[in-house]
């Protein structure tokens, strides 16, 4: 074996990682979301076993809603990133198409893609656990709805940091929802979360929306003001989406990125 | 529809990549872009087709702002091909004509893409994957998309680049043959001189971001005292700045 080959070929990877400021995060990342994720579950059974006695498929319901909120997220970045990796961007953006005809495109693409992978699961959960989430009756629907407009949302910000970065910044796209699970209060009421960070959980749909799943599915209660705050928020944050879409379009026009944006 | 090229410069942070360049391209003709790699000439190509924004300056086609709401009208107008860009591999060569077809509006789009297969000889390979195809049948859909529209201004970059001269001369005869057919304005970068030569009514010379020297193949070549457009490119990218 000879050392200076290995060198050399290691150099290869840290010259590529040092010039890559979403590769640096990307590596951090993932062990600092482990930790606030299992930390927060971890603490919640420690002090509230109980929580979930006799309420059989909430953990699962949670899981199957959070996984849809992921789909439609990943769905979105994917067919973005499937135009960079099959170097077909600049036909796209000089064909007579308007942003706004593309974020439509990808919005109304990315419910088929998220249903695709989405509804086996669901009628899978029936049989095996005696699981379904239409338990949760009508109000599913409009849960269903916010998750979806939020996902969408995270969705066009991280094909904004795509059209910003380029490709380097496909790792964020992977790891963009699970930024959130922690804040997102998915398998866990806010409370367990601390005091400060509760007041950024509130400002995301997610608190809400899961909140309210809970609350349904154990004091078999609707609340719709919990409901309409989450699509509230939800709507705001593809607004804010589309804003930031908008900025990273005109930035990547004006660094010439569109057209070597596979390269 | 002509293009009208005025005062375009390009920065990217300190790198001045386009400097003030001004140019007409008429209708219906042909003008050559050249120049050694990194001149600037695909910055230019991205600013005509409003995919960089000219750091001052305009393009103005049909004496419409590229860069502006009229954007979608023009593009419908327009096309590009270039060997650097894909399309879909994992779609058939019919489904990526059709989806392109349906973003330009193209109506009859089945008559459309019939009719481009046959010109192209695309129909032994119409259903197989674009991913799967040689890179002289890759080139040819490529083309075949970017005439899908019947564009009223064409931009090949580098079109023949890597074919083999059989596939090579099929293309440029192509090119030939729809120019006489079709009423079309077509701005070609290329690094083959023949190509040039043969396709173009009039040629630009570009050099570290100016235009150096313009006129046509015939000027070019009595000018600078050389045999052949070749000769004259060598001349030009190894002399110092000559401003035109």
């Amino acid at each position: 074996m000879r050392w200076h080959k290995i060198y050399g070929l290691s150099l290869r990877h840290i010259y590529l990682i040092r010039s890559s400021f979403p590769r640096i995060l990307d590596l951090i990342y993932w062990p600092s979301i482990q930790v606030f994720l299992w930390g927060f579950i971890s603490e919640f059974f420690t002090v509230s076993s109980s929580y979930y006695n006799n309420t059989v498929g909430v953990i699962l319901t949670a899981a199957i809603l959070y996984d849809f909120l992921f789909r439609s997220s990943i769905s979105y970045n994917m067919m973005f990133l499937e135009e960079i990796w099959s170097r077909n961007f600049t036909n796209l953006f000089i064909a007579p198409i308007k942003i706004s005809e593309i974020i439509a495109a990808l919005t109304m693409t990315a419910i088929f893609r998220t249903l695709i992978g989405l509804v086996p699961a669901v009628l899978l959960a029936i049989p095996l656990f005696g699981v379904s989430i239409f338990k949760l009756g009508i109000p599913l629907i409009f849960l269903l709805i916010a998750l979806y407009i939020f996902g969408i949302s995270l969705g066009l910000f991280v094909t904004s940091g795509l059209l910003r970065f380029g490709p380097s910044f496909e790792n964020i796209a992977w790891a963009s929802l699970f930024f959130l699970a922690p804040l997102g209060c998915i398998y866990y009421p806010i409370e367990i979360l601390p005091n400060t960070l509760q007041i950024i959980a509130k400002a995301l749909p997610l608190v809400h929306i899961f909140e309210e799943m809970r609350n349904i599915l154990i004091n078999k209660t609707i609340n719709q003001i919990e409901i309409l705050v989450s699509i509230a928020i939800s709507l705001l944050y593809f607004f804010l989406g589309i804003v930031v879409f908008y900025i990273a379009y005109y930035g990547a026009k004006k660094r010439g990125t569109l057209i070597n944006i596979g390269e | 529809m002509d293009i009208k090229v005025k005062n375009l410069s390009k920065k990217f942070n300190d790198l001045l990549v386009v400097d003030n360049i001004n140019f007409t391209l008429e209708k219906n003709k042909t003008l050559g872009l050249l120049g050694p790699n990194g001149c600037g000439k695909t910055t230019s190509i991205g600013m005509m087709l409003g995919l960089i924004t000219p750091t001052s300056g305009e393009v103005l086609i049909d004496n419409k702002n590229v860069d502006n709401s009229n954007r979608s009208d023009l593009l419908s107008r327009m096309n590009f091909a270039s060997p650097y860009i894909e399309l879909p591999k994992k779609l058939t060569v019919k489904q990526n004509l059709e989806v392109y077809g349906r973003l330009y509006g193209v109506k009859d789009l089945k008559n459309r893409i019939s009719e481009i297969s046959e010109d192209l000889n695309l129909n032994n390979f119409l259903n197989k994957k674009t991913g799967e195809l040689s890179s002289g049948q890759k080139n040819r859909v490529s083309l075949a998309k970017s005439l899908i529209n019947k564009p009223d201004v064409l931009f090949l970059d580098e079109p023949t680049a890597s074919l083999d001269p059989d596939i090579g001369d099929f293309v440029r005869q192509y090119i030939e043959a729809y120019k006489s057919k079709n009423q079309i304005t077509i701005l070609l970068a290329s690094h083959n001189m023949k190509e040039v030569e043969r396709l173009c009514d009039t040629i630009i010379m570009m050099k570290e971001g100016h235009i150096v020297d313009r006129g046509t193949c015939k000027d070019l070549i009595s000018r600078h005292g050389r045999d052949n457009l070749e000769d004259t490119f060598l001349k030009i990218a190894r002399s110092k700045n000559e401003m035109a």
